[in-house]
C-alpha cells in the first residue's frame, strides 16, 4: 500500500530512469541516484494529470505493434517519396475518410492517431466531438472504404488487443 | 574502421540525405495545404533516420555505444504526428466546412468544427482532486 503511494504510476518511473540514463549517455551510480529521484518525484507531481492510467494487457502485443509499425514508416516513406518524385500533381487524388473507432480509451486513440499520420500516405486530420471517428486525409487513393478496413484490421484491431 | 563499415555508414548518410531532399521537394511540389502535409511527415522521418543510424553505426564502430540517437528517434515519432495535428486542424478551422469533409456518422461534428456547448469525448480533463474546492 505504502509503495503504491510513493509510487503511483510504475511504468512511468521505469521510463523516467531509462530516458535519463540514456540522456547522459553512459552508466554512473550518481545518474542512477539522481534518476530515481526524478523517476519518484515526477509522477507524484503529475498524478493529478493520469486520472485513468492505460492498462496495458499483452507486452508481446506491444513489440509486434512496434515493429509493425517501424516497417509500415519505411514502406510509407518509400511509396510517399514515389508519389513526389514522378507523379504529375494534377493526377494526384486526395480524398478525406472516415474511420469508425472501435476503440475509446485516449490512449489507444491517440496512438492510432499517431500511427495513421506515421503510415502510408495518411495523415490523421480530426477526431470528431463524440469521439467515435477519426478523419484521415490520404495523398492518393480512390477506395475510402479499403483505406478505412485497413487501417481498422491493421492497427485497431491490435490496439484493443494492447489496451485493456 | 573497417571498409565494411564505412561502407555501411555511407550508405546510411547517402539514403537519409536522399529522403530529406525528397520530403523538402514535396513541400515544393505538391498542390496545396493538406497534401503538403504528407511530404515532411514521412519522407523526412526516414531521412532524419538514416542519418541517426548512421551515428549510431559510426558509434559502434569506433568501439562506444550512443544512446541519443534511440532517444532522438523517439523524440521524433512523438512530435511529428502531433505538430502534422495540430497544423491538419489549424487549416480545418480556417478554411473547412462541414460540407467538405465526410459525414462523421454521428449528431456531432467534427471536434474543430464543433462549436457547441456540449462536452467533447474522450473527456480528458483531470476530475477535481478529493479534498479540495474547485
Amino acid at each position: 500500500m505504502m509503495l503504491r503511494k510513493l509510487l503511483p504510476h510504475p511504468g512511468l518511473s521505469v521510463l523516467l530512469i531509462l530516458t535519463w540514463l540514456m540522456l547522459v549517455n553512459e552508466f554512473k551510480w550518481g545518474s542512477l541516484v539522481l534518476a530515481t529521484l526524478l523517476a519518484i518525484i515526477l509522477p507524484l507531481l503529475t498524478a493529478p494529470y493520469w486520472p485513468n492510467r492505460p492498462l496495458i494487457k499483452s507486452w508481446p502485443a506491444v513489440a509486434e505493434y512496434v515493429v509493425i509499425v517501424l516497417w509500415d514508416i519505411v514502406k510509407s516513406n518509400i511509396t510517399v517519396a514515389l508519389i513526389v518524385l514522378f507523379r504529375p500533381a494534377a493526377k494526384l487524388n486526395p480524398l478525406w475518410v472516415r474511420v469508425p473507432l472501435d476503440v475509446t480509451s485516449p490512449e489507444a486513440i491517440t496512438v492510432l492517431a499517431g500511427t495513421i499520420t506515421m503510415t502510408p500516405g495518411t495523415v490523421t486530420a480530426d477526431l470528431s466531438a463524440d469521439g467515435r471517428s477519426l478523419l484521415i486525409h490520404c495523398l492518393d487513393a480512390t477506395d475510402a472504404d479499403a483505406v478505412r478496413d485497413d487501417i481498422k484490421s491493421r492497427y485497431e484491431a491490435r490496439l484493443k488487443r494492447i489496451f485493456a | 574502421m573497417s571498409l565494411i563499415a564505412e561502407l555501411l555508414i555511407a550508405a546510411l548518410l547517402v539514403i537519409g540525405g536522399l529522403f530529406g531532399l525528397v520530403g523538402s521537394y514535396g513541400l515544393v511540389k505538391l498542390p496545396d495545404l493538406m497534401t503538403r502535409l504528407h511530404a515532411p511527415t514521412k519522407a523526412s522521418t526516414l531521412g532524419v533516420g538514416g542519418v541517426l543510424l548512421a551515428a549510431m553505426a559510426h558509434a559502434l564502430a569506433q568501439g562506444s555505444l550512443s544512446w541519443h540517437e534511440l532517444l532522438i528517434t523517439l523524440f521524433l515519432f512523438l512530435t511529428a504526428p502531433i505538430t502534422c495535428n495540430f497544423i491538419a486542424k489549424s487549416w480545418l478551422a480556417r478554411h473547412a466546412t462541414p460540407a467538405d469533409l465526410p459525414p462523421t456518422g454521428s449528431a456531432r461534428q467534427w471536434a474543430t468544427l464543433d462549436l457547441s456547448e456540449a462536452p467533447t469525448s474522450p473527456n480528458l480533463t483531470p476530475p477535481p482532486r478529493p479534498g479540495r474546492p474547485s
